[in-house]
């Protein structure tokens, strides 16, 4: 394993980069598409909530390399030219906006029943008592399940290794290929994995056990 | 229009058909030995036997936090240098079955760990020993909790055994790549029947689940 | 009862981990000749994504092509016409691992002998001789390998030599890799490279599956298949040598060559084999 490590660094470390860089643009992303599909399904309106409820619902039920794959085949043959990363990444970017919509959702509910009684009774305006009083109590109820979904999309962007997406499990494919030391080269790949999501998933457990005791 | 509709001729919809039937046998048998090994490992963490749990813990915690895609090689590729060698369906089921059995560990010890607090206490000093307030009380309650996290963890694995067409399970998705691969008109009419076919199956499931959920918590009240 | 609890579990787990370990032995290391003659079976691993010489029949759920066909022969004369070919679907990116591992007993899968695969692996006679080639739309500006500038982008196959001798002759193209060659030719129908780079043989069964791709430039290399077998399994090489001989000898390697490439233009029976 060493040896894998030590002759293939580059090619691991600039895996690990597009890992990485795929993860946090979807995470950005998804919490944009998510926000906004999160406040749809508690408007009011009844056919706002209709939309955001089926979006989640279609988008939940999908595996993400079906969504991955159709992007890379059909976007690029009836619309824009899109290369594998650009596909792979838009891919995991709306899958887990889905989970985050439903994230933030729990989120919002669990603050808002009276809360927003009381700040809408002080005269405050539903958007300015969203925007001041639920929003940002529910963000760090969501800060821990939104950095569970963040390791989620570490592991999630090795789809990418199926549309040529330059990540560190296409890396370490093209690296077992090559070199036919199977057992090496993957026993290299999930340690590079594991350093950027085992730290992580710690630190995520420990916020949570932090603020809900706290 | 005509391409659109010739790819759902009877021979290509056949072959999906194949190609799910082994996707539901994969989930179905992952599912159960997952849920099995599972709470039997979510146990054993939460126990908290000296080392073994923390052992145990540690293996879990290295399992959840690497990619599915790494376990499939794993079991695939690596597995036999160790001398155990499996062909490409049980391969499969035992890949998704180590990574699931982690993640259901962990929500069954936190499920347990959310109610066993004060209620294992009540119920010891009502005289029940250790085990029986573990099946009588904790063990009930925590699973009322972990039905919908277990629910779309199963919802996961099906949507997850899409991954091993990487080693060639002949599963749905591997199928429909078949078809499309030998005619480009394929690709569209492919993307929406998979999509279709994965949303039916595991909205059925998240339905089921609802409807499990609502029936428990009704027999809690009476 | 805590206790009673505490000392269980390990031991769930634990004899769960025996039953899972003592499922298999090594027969890698085993001699694979004598094996297959003992239960009359060869485990080939084949293509199933590529036209001509193994391709998944969608009607019937059963992979046909050349070397399927090849693999079939070779099987029943040495085992006996009783014998059974088990065929094991594999790509390019697959096919060593499972070989190694031992899942497999041969691989007939459009696999070029060279020198770094002999290291590791032992091969047979050339059963085919392939060159390297290039696919593009027709039209397309890209007319032979000199073409492949800075910019452009060439589609292979993981695991396939095609990636590293294109990084030779082209080094400022971009190589994109696939996990097999129904993906990479989805994927320049798509737009996502400017050219595919295989073996021409293969190239010829895309181009024959839609006719918009044509083969240009000629082949750039020599490109011998072989079947390739575990290291060391010499008896099973020599095996698989003599079969090879008598079916040339005997007619059938020609009828075979015909019966997949007789209709291809362009394609030069005498030259393949």
């Amino acid at each position: 394993m060493i040896t894998i490590i030590t002759e293939h660094w580059g090619e691991l470390l600039s895996g690990l980069g597009y890992t990485l860089g795929s993860s946090v643009i979807a995470l950005i992303g998804s919490l944009v598409i998510g926000t906004v599909f999160a406040l749809m399904e508690i408007s009011t309106y009844k056919w706002v909530r209709g939309i955001g409820r089926t979006y989640v619902e279609i988008i939940r039920n999908i595996p993400l390399l079906v969504i991955t794959m159709g992007f890379y085949v059909i976007v690029p043959t009836f619309f824009v030219k899109i290369d594998g990363f650009t596909a792979g990444t838009i891919g995991l970017m709306i899958y887990t906006s889905a989970f985050i919509a439903e994230t933030i959702r729990a989120g919002i509910e669990a603050v808002s029943t009276g809360q927003m009684e009381g700040a809408r009774s002080v005269g405050l305006t539903y958007s300015q008592a969203m925007i001041h009083i639920i929003l940002p109590q529910a963000v760090k109820m969501v800060i821990p399940p939104l950095g569970n979904q963040f390791i989620n999309l570490v592991k999630n962007s090795s789809v990418l290794a199926f549309v040529a997406g330059f990540d560190l499990m296409y890396q370490g494919k093209i690296i077992a290929s090559t070199t036919f030391n199977t057992f090496d080269t993957y026993l290299a790949v999930g340690v590079f994995y594991l350093i950027i999501t085992m730290p992580l998933s710690y630190l995520m457990r420990y916020l949570e056990k932090k603020w809900v005791t706290a | 229009m005509q391409e659109f509709l010739n790819a759902y001729s009877w021979v290509n919809l056949r072959f999906l058909l194949d190609g799910l039937w082994v996707t539901i046998e994969v989930s179905v048998v992952s599912i159960i030995f997952s849920f099995i090994i599972g709470t039997l490992l979510g146990l054993g963490r939460y126990v908290q036997v000296k080392y073994f749990s923390a052992i145990v813990g540690f293996i879990i915690d290295i399992i959840r936090n690497l990619p599915l895609l790494l376990i499939l090689f794993f079991t695939y590729f690596s597995l036999p240098s160790i001398g155990i060698r499996l062909s490409v369906v049980p391969a499969s089921i035992v890949a998704m079955t180590i990574f699931e059995s982690a993640m259901l560990a962990e929500i069954v010890r936190s499920g347990i760990s959310a109610v066993a607090t004060g209620q294992m206490e009540a119920a010891r000093s009502n005289g029940l020993t250790y085990l029986q307030a573990m099946r009588y009380i904790v063990m009930p309650q925590a699973f009322r909790k972990m039905i919908p996290p277990i629910v779309s963890q199963f919802i996961s694995l099906v949507k997850d055994t899409s991954l091993a067409t990487i080693i060639l399970l002949p599963d749905l998705t591997e199928h429909a790549q078949i078809i499309y691969g030998q005619n480009v008109n394929y690709v569209i009419p492919m993307f929406v029947a998979l999509a279709a076919i994965y949303f039916v199956v595991n909205f059925v499931l998240s339905q089921a689940s609802r409807w499990l959920e609502k029936r428990l918590s009704r027999s809690k009240i009476n | 009862m805590k206790r009673r609890l505490r000392l269980l579990l390990p031991i769930l787990l634990l004899g769960l981990a025996v039953i899972l370990s003592s499922c298999g032995a090594n027969v890698a290391k085993q001699d694979a000749l004598q094996n297959a003659k003992a239960d009359k079976t060869i485990v080939w691993g084949v293509k199933a994504d590529t036209r001509l010489f193994g391709l998944m029949d969608i009607k019937t759920g059963k992979i046909k092509g050349f070397e399927i066909d090849l693999a079939d022969a070779l099987t029943k004369q040495i085992l006996g016409k009783d014998a059974t070919a088990t065929m094991v679907q594999v790509t390019s990116d697959t096919r060593v691992p499972l070989l190694k591992a031992g899942n497999i007993d041969a691989v007939i899968a459009t696999m070029t002998i060279t020198p770094d695969r002999k290291k590791v692996l032992d091969f047979t006679n050339s059963y085919f001789n392939a060159g390297q080639s290039l696919l593009v739309k027709k039209g397309s500006a890209i007319k032979s390998v000199k073409d492949l500038k800075q910019g452009t982008k060439v589609i292979g196959v993981q695991g396939s030599n095609s990636v590293d001798n294109i990084k030779k002759v082209a080094p400022d193209a971009t190589v994109l890799q696939l996990s097999d060659y129904a993906q990479a030719f989805t994927a320049l129908k798509s737009g996502q490279g400017d050219a595919l780079t295989t073996d021409n043989g293969i190239l010829y069964g895309m181009s024959q599956q839609d006719p918009n791709y044509v083969v240009v430039g000629g082949s750039f290399t020599q490109e011998p298949y072989g079947i390739a077998v575990n290291k060391g399994q010499t008896n099973f090489v020599k095996a698989l040598n003599k079969a090879l001989a008598e079916l040339r000898a005997n007619g059938d390697y020609k009828k075979l060559v015909d019966k997949w490439f007789g209709d291809i233009p362009g394609f030069d029976a005498k030259e393949v084999s």
